[in-house]
């Protein structure tokens, strides 16, 4: 029996959610065994290091030769974890503010100009969605281009893109909002099309117009789809906005911390690493607001148990 | 038959109307030299095999879909007019509410559709509420209702603006035996309220013999008419109908009507598949 107009949900019970303390448990041993996996491929194939102080009086000396030797491992490709989390205190410059203050200020211009084309390039896929659904001889024609704009590396044409617009982080925004697009038109031509069939002949015996159709049942049909392909934005967006900055040259973003330190990589591949970890952190939070935003938004469905 | 209450106008009127699915090579004939009139007031079961094309003739009254012959009138006009004009709702057998809608808000819905204004919504919406007895459910959203309950929401919705026919496509065909007895109880009080005309399909025939005033007999391959059934039984109907010898009977006789037509139907095919394996 389907109460839900939706196909997709299938019958589950709704408070069925995992704890909340759990999740956050799941969360740390996936951190910590990340850790344990990374100090323990540098305890086996990383550099030999010697601990030669005293604690309290008593003289401590500790040496440790790892057993294998691995070019992955060594503290140049693969820095200490303490050493990666210590680069977001000490300073990036003598006397300048801390690494993670510069970087976190850095994070929300680049957050900013992927916010701009999640917003747009989100706006555009679903005004093709629903225009491809009410043209089938649009579809045909138009769905092949969408899917071929995905096929073009992003690293080539974001070059092209700044120099074309000139508009500095505007331009950065277009880069991400043509990722974006994307996975938003291809959930949409799904969604708006996800309800049951019995839905539009309801609509049909009201006289509906395909406006009535659109707002009324397509569109909140749509919704569950549409949050899926949100969230692969809003991580796409990140991604495009940092490619953006690459050779628009602008100096605010992550994108030119990445650039500067991959450069003088060898003189600090905490720093690098440091960054790195910004740029997930960045994605990980847009993915986490748009979560939000589908909680907020979808509290009154029946929800089945695996989107939780 | 339909000379039964000579005073009401006429709903439905079909003539000669046939139905075939598909192209010419795979055809299948769904629909063939139906005849059917149904006068206001009335309510009218359809009841047959799966494959008699019922569910068909009513999508057909309903221009869900058009006939391959014939024509259909609803109140006077070509069915699709009828649907544009809105005279009818439509029950579908799965209740079909939009989960994110509070049960108010789908009664509601036709009637956001149909730009009536908010306040006559609400007052729309309160009335059903009413009569499908789910006051205090308003809030609720369909998937904290039962089958039963939902359906009803269904009802209400497709009564929410007035409409003079109501086409039911097994409404009740998912519910449990008791919960479908309790809401064919509720369905016979709704309709001595509201005097809407409806048509009704359904494969269960006391279900069809309680709740209609006529009982159409539909056979399958090619889905005809092959009798229709004048339901005498007294009004109101109540829970004792169900207990009357008068009701009984007339159970058997939509029963035969039924099993004449299996049997008639099963022979030639039959004939034909020893023929096809003989050659």
């Amino acid at each position: 029996m389907t109460a839900a107009v939706a196909t997709a949900p299938s019958i589950a019970n709704p408070t069925a959610a995992p704890g909340r303390r759990r999740v956050v448990m799941a969360w740390l041993v996936i951190v910590i065994g990340l850790v344990v996996v990374w100090e323990g491929a540098k305890w086996l194939f990383g550099d030999p290091w010697r601990i030669h102080t005293s604690l309290l009086g008593l003289p401590i000396d500790i040496e440790h030769i790892p057993p294998f030797k691995s070019r992955i491992a060594t503290d140049l490709s693969l820095p200490h974890v303490w050493k990666v989390v210590g680069a977001f205190i000490e300073p990036a410059q003598r006397n300048g503010p801390p690494l993670g203050l510069i970087l976190a200020g850095q994070a929300l211009f680049t957050f900013r100009e992927a916010l701009i084309g999640f917003v747009f390039g989100g706006l555009l896929g679903l005004l093709l969605g629903v225009g491809f659904v009410h043209s089938k001889l649009a579809e045909r024609a138009f769905v092949p281009y969408v899917v071929a704009s995905q096929t073009v590396p992003i690293l080539a044409i974001s070059p092209l893109i700044v120099v074309a617009t000139k508009a500095g982080w505007v331009s950065v925004a277009i880069i991400s909002a043509y990722l974006t697009f994307f996975p938003v038109t291809i959930a949409a031509l799904r969604g708006l099309r996800a309800a049951d069939p019995r839905a539009f002949e309801l609509m049909r015996s009201y006289a509906a117009t395909k406006r009535n159709v659109l707002w009324k049942l397509r569109l909140p049909t749509s919704v569950p789809y549409l949050f899926s392909s949100l969230r692969v934005a809003a991580a796409a967006s990140v991604i495009g906005a940092i490619i953006g900055e690459l050779p628009s040259g602008i100096p605010d973003g992550l994108g030119s911390a990445l650039l500067n330190y991959n450069q003088y990589y060898t003189s600090g591949p905490e720093r690098l690493w440091a960054t790195i970890v910004m740029c997930s952190i960045v994605g990980l939070g847009f993915v986490g607001l748009v979560r939000l935003g589908e909680v907020l938004l979808t509290r009154n469905r029946y929800r089945p148990q695996e989107s939780r | 038959m339909a000379d039964q209450d000579p005073a009401g106008a006429l709903v439905v009127e079909a003539t000669g109307v046939g139905k075939t699915f598909g192209d010419a090579e795979t055809s299948v004939t769904a629909l063939q030299d139906i005849d059917l009139s149904i006068r206001s007031g009335e309510f009218v079961s359809l009841i047959g095999p799966s494959g008699c094309g019922k569910s068909t003739l009513l999508r057909l009254i309903g221009d869900l879909t058009s006939p391959s012959g014939g024509s259909i009138k609803v109140n006077g006009k070509p069915a699709q007019r009828a649907r544009l004009d809105r005279d009818y709702g439509m029950v579908f057998q799965a209740p079909v509410l939009m989960d994110w809608r509070t049960v108010a808000k789908n009664i509601e819905l036709p009637l956001e559709i149909m730009g009536y204004a908010a306040a006559e919504r609400a007052k729309r919406s309160a009335e059903l509420t009413k009569l499908v007895e789910l006051e205090g459910f308003e809030g609720r959203h369909p998937w904290q209702l039962s089958g039963g309950m939902q359906q009803r929401v269904a009802i209400a919705r497709a009564l929410a603006f007035d409409p003079k026919l109501l086409l039911m496509d097994e409404p009740f065909g998912a519910l449990d035996e008791m919960t479908r007895e309790r809401m064919n109880l509720e369905l016979m009080r709704i309709w001595s309220r509201t005097k809407t005309t409806i048509v009704f399909v359904t494969h269960s025939i006391p279900e069809a013999v309680f709740l209609s005033t006529r009982v159409v007999v539909m056979s399958a391959r090619p889905g005809r008419i092959s009798k229709i059934v004048d339901i005498d039984l007294p009004q109101p109907r109540n829970v004792d109908t169900r207990e009357t010898e008068r009701y009984f009977e007339l159970v058997t006789e939509v029963r035969e009507a039924l099993r004449s037509r299996e049997r008639e139907a099963a022979a030639p095919d039959v004939d034909r598949i020893r023929a096809e394996g003989l050659a």
